[in-house]
């Protein structure tokens, strides 16, 4: 019987390998092939022509994670100290944004940036401004924080509500000061959290083209961008937008190694529930 | 102390929710706006929201993103919890395996999911001969792809929790394998099913990465029309349509939130009698 | 399922329903010519430039809802915004188009890489109504492959509100006075045609060096754009978010209705005047009903309409002949022709010069030389604290172990 159950699984495994693992080698063997189907590396050195686009999505969506950490972690905190019902409703109220399209929200916040949009207007009423808001990789991490901040504080709260009340309050009552507490106890017993939090944050915010196209004004590109271009974009090349595709996935591949080196298993089912 | 900090974090919480909530007001606003231009605000109107429905572009995307949405995630839900019940009865070393492999589509960047599939359509059409168009089936392909893990991972954990002689007793009472599974293991797993599917259907019917790379001129859903007029304005009508949507999920929502608190006061004054 | 079919239907049903009152003025044209594939079920891929064609807003004509009144054809309409766009589309082999309006260059690159099917004239009696002048063009020689659509000129918009002085130059572009109020072409042919004018050199240059030098003089610009955009000008000019910007006359015209700040000037040192053209792409399983397509976009009556909504100007003659008097004396439609008399068509740029344009292209969208200073020292030793913390943490943990 065990066995028939296992069967079960073979259209799932039949539909990874030709959905997921064949195009990803596809990705591969476009990216080491030239336009005339031979092998070349030719690809794959012309990305170092791009390492500066590259740098700067790095630390685009580096600045972003760590804003969204530093956002997040406090509220997460917050709201695992209350009640059942009190936490459902505020996660509730997270997650709700996200039934907007995440397109028109994006677009929202150019209405608000722009040099005479809201926010500028009302500075004016202020006698300030107008200030140079959108069109600048300052507006590009916003858009960042603003889409991905409830993928840091989900695995965040998931984590802390598992945090029992009792351990610290022991360790305010042996007299820890509360930054003690914080540092010894929360912290530690967070980290889980912390390092799903800054992968589900990163690897969006890294790879995406979209905030860059519409808050960075098209003069802020990201390897996003890049790869858009090399297939459906302006300069037409699959073999190069393969190629740094590629650099992509190992440049995720090492972020996550490294998360991985705080936490043996990144929790993505915590994360999904 | 304990009232300082907890009005402290009361603001930090309002805070963090006006920013989430900012665009959001911002796009309710514009579909009352007269202006068809989001640069001036001219006058209350109801217009936008009468025209949504003459809107053959809108309505068209519509019903295509109901389409995908629904079709990819019932597929995703069969073959995800088959998948789940076999990758349950599987060995330590092919359960860590299987995992690893269901993980890479959640973990892997959108565009790059996006753009292998989009080399696999194309090769399966040019170099294999299928005549295998990007339209509403690659769409749907696609969906499904990035739907299963989410049922995947929603179903495991209900496996996990459920008792693992129960089947095996349902057996020895005579039920056969099918039976046993119907009343036996379904209603444990029912839970995670409907999870994994709402997940799938939440997902889908918002992805855009995915469907800008997968989508043919046959099968423009509603992200992707928002996308075309994004680059040069999204008509108030579209404003109008995801205002709707919205306040129906906030009003599913709150009725949802509402009856289980009704049911838990009336469960907490069962107590009391 | 069923109920899936239901709604469908249902939907379908709404659809037509409403788009019923586009098509009024049936009996205009010959049903024995558009008549011939109702009820065969059959729809055609259109694909097109945003805001490039009159679909029913503002009281206009609903050309693709017409269209598909008058012959019983379902058209499923697609946009792009930049030639270059369209062509990684169609290059990329995944979808089907049947008819598609490209620009004059890239029709030639297009009919030079077999990327067209040449046309049947016998099945587009409109075609008559072109006017010679646009006929038997350098991009498509015979006119074997392309119907012209509209055509127009590319100058420099601007708002009168925040630039006082004539504009008759190119060079205003480089005026660091407008520094972050000006916007720029985001393609890279429209970009370096710019470059190429105010440096003196061909729209159609090959000369490598000649093409560096314009991609310095673009680097240079940067600093001083706001933003790389194509159709997004239209809402930027509008609300006055920007003060000068490049674009096509045409789309200048729809701008001025909502702005009447704005004006429009063709610089002294020339300029690109191109005609956007209808072309059916190899694979197009619908040929017949594609050129349907086109006749009915060639109609007078239908061409007209649409043009006033598009704006541009037509090479239609029925078209001209039914335009407001007012429209058709418009110098920036029309433009006299001393004003013309620098201006020079795209043509089509051999493979090697295309790429080195491409990657140029992409060099100056992507040069910032405020990150390149500091950004990989930063970039390093925030690697180095990672690793750094990677190893207190573990030797932490395991002496935390080893403890327990």
């Amino acid at each position: 019987m065990k066995l028939h159950t296992r069967l079960a699984s073979v259209p799932y495994l039949l539909w990874v390998v030709v959905f997921t693992i064949i195009p990803l080698l596809l990705i591969i063997v476009f990216a080491f092939t030239g336009t005339d189907g031979g092998f070349t590396i030719e690809n794959i050195s012309a990305v170092g022509r791009y390492t500066d686009v590259i740098m700067k999505s790095i630390w685009l969506a580096a600045i972003a994670t760590g804003v969204s950490l530093f956002l997040g972690y406090p509220l997460a905190y917050i709201i695992s100290r209350h009640s059942a019902r009190q936490q459902n409703v505020s996660l509730m109220l997270i997650m709700l944004p996200m039934w907007m399209s995440f397109l028109l929200r994006t677009f929202a916040w150019m209405t608000l940036l722009e040099k005479t949009g809201v926010i500028n207007r009302l500075l004016g009423l202020a006698g300030l401004g107008p200030f140079e808001l959108i069109n600048t990789s300052g507006a590009v991490v916003l858009g960042m924080v603003y889409n991905y901040l409830p993928f840091m504080i989900l695995p965040l709260h998931s984590v802390m509500v598992k945090i029992d009340a009792s351990v610290i309050e022991a360790a305010q009552d042996l007299g820890a000061s509360p930054l003690r507490v914080f540092f010894k106890v929360v912290l530690p017993l967070s980290m889980p959290g912390i390092s799903s939090g800054i992968t589900m944050v990163f690897v969006p915010a890294v790879s995406t083209f979209i905030i860059s196209r519409m808050l960075g004004g098209g003069s802020n590109l990201m390897i996003g961008d890049l790869i858009d271009m090399q297939f459906l974009g302006n300069a037409y090349n699959p073999h190069l937008g393969s190629a740094i595709s590629l650099v992509l996935m190992v440049i995720i591949l090492l972020c996550m190694s490294i998360m991985n080196q705080f936490d043996d298993d990144v929790d993505v089912e915590g994360v999904l529930r | 102390m304990k009232r300082k900090s907890s009005a402290l974090s009361r603001i930090y919480t309002a805070v963090i929710m006006a920013f989430l909530y900012m665009p959001i007001l911002v796009l309710i606003v514009l579909s009352f706006n007269q202006n068809k231009s989001r640069g001036a605000w001219t006058g209350f109107t109801f217009d936008w929201y009468r025209k949504l429905f003459t809107n053959r572009l809108i309505l068209g995307a519509f019903v295509n993103t109901m389409i995908v949405a629904l079709v990819s995630s019932v597929a995703a839900t069969l073959i995800g919890t088959a998948a789940a019940l076999g990758i349950h009865t599987m060995n330590k070393w092919m359960k860590k395996a299987v995992r690893m492999l269901t993980y890479i589509p959640i973990m892997s960047p959108e565009i790059i999911m996006g753009v292998s599939l989009m080399l696999l359509f194309v090769f399966v059409r040019t170099e294999l001969g299928v005549p295998l168009e990007l339209g509403l089936l690659t769409l749907i392909l696609s969906h499904i792809t990035f739907n299963i893990p989410y049922v995947i991972f929603n179903v495991l954990p209900k496996l996990r929790q459920m008792d693992s002689y129960a089947y095996d007793a349902a057996l020895d009472l005579g039920c056969n394998p099918w039976q046993a599974f119907y009343k036996v293991i379904l209603p444990e797993i029912m839970p995670g099913i409907t999870a994994g599917f709402l997940m799938a259907v939440t997902y889908s019917l918002d992805d855009f990465v995915i469907s800008y790379f997968t989508a043919g001129p046959t099968s423009q859903t509603l992200p992707l029309a928002i996308w075309g007029q994004l680059r040069r304005r999204v008509s108030p009508e579209m404003n109008a349509l995801s205002t709707i949507i919205f306040v129906v999920v906030l009003v599913l929502l709150l009725v949802s939130n509402l009856s289980s608190m009704r049911r838990e006061r009336r469960g907490r004054k069962a107590v009391r009698l | 399922m069923k109920k899936l079919f239901r709604l469908l239907a249902v939907c379908t049903f709404c659809m037509v329903m409403f788009a019923a009152p586009a098509g009024a003025e049936e009996a205009e044209f010959d049903e024995a010519y558009y008549g011939r594939f109702r009820g065969a079920g059959i729809s055609i891929n259109v694909f097109n430039w945003g805001e490039y064609i009159s679909d029913g807003s503002d009281d206009s004509l609903d050309v693709n809802a017409a269209f598909e009144e008058v012959t019983g054809i379902t058209v499923n309409y697609a946009t792009f915004a930049t030639n270059e766009e369209l062509y990684s589309k169609l290059k990329g082999g995944g979808a089907r188009y049947d008819v598609i309006i490209p620009s004059d260059y890239m029709i030639a690159r297009m009919i030079r890489e077999d990327m067209l099917e040449p046309l049947d004239f016998s099945n587009l009696p409109a075609f008559a109504n072109i006017d010679e002048k646009y006929l038997d063009p350098e991009y498509d020689p015979g006119n074997l492959y392309s119907v012209p659509y509209t055509a127009g000129t590319v100058g420099i918009i601007y708002n009168t509100g925040s630039v006082d002085e004539p504009v008759d130059s190119w060079g205003i572009l480089w005026d660091e006075r407008y520094t972050g109020d000006m916007l720029m072409f985001s393609n890279s042919r429209d970009a370096f045609g710019i470059a190429e004018k105010y440096l003196g050199y061909s729209l159609n240059a090959t000369d490598p060096n000649e093409l560096r030098a314009c991609a310095e003089l673009l680097k240079g610009q940067k600093p001083l754009v706001q933003a790389y955009v194509m159709d997004e000008i239209f809402d930027k000019m509008v609300a006055g978010e920007a003060a000068i910007a490049p674009y096509y006359a045409g789309d200048y015209l729809t701008m001025s209705e909502s702005n009447a700040d704005l004006a429009f000037a063709i610089p002294k040192e020339g300029t690109n005047l191109f005609v956007d053209a209808i072309c059916i792409p190899k694979g197009a399983q619908q040929k017949e009903a594609a050129e349907m397509y086109i006749n009915f976009l060639c109609e007078g009556r239908v061409a007209a309409d649409n043009i006033t909504y598009i704006g541009y100007s037509t090479p239609n003659q029925a078209a001209f002949a039914l335009l407001d008097e007012e429209i058709q004396n418009n110098p920036v439609s029309y433009p006299p022709d001393e004003l013309l008399e620098n201006t020079e068509p795209f043509l089509a740029l051999d493979e090697e010069t295309g790429r080195l344009m491409d990657q140029l292209w992409t060099e100056v969208l992507t040069t910032d030389q405020s990150y390149n200073k500091w950004l990989m020292p930063v970039f390093l030793i925030v690697a180095v604290a990672f690793s750094i913390g990677i190893t207190i943490a573990r030797r932490r943990r395991k002496i935390r172990d080893t403890l327990r």
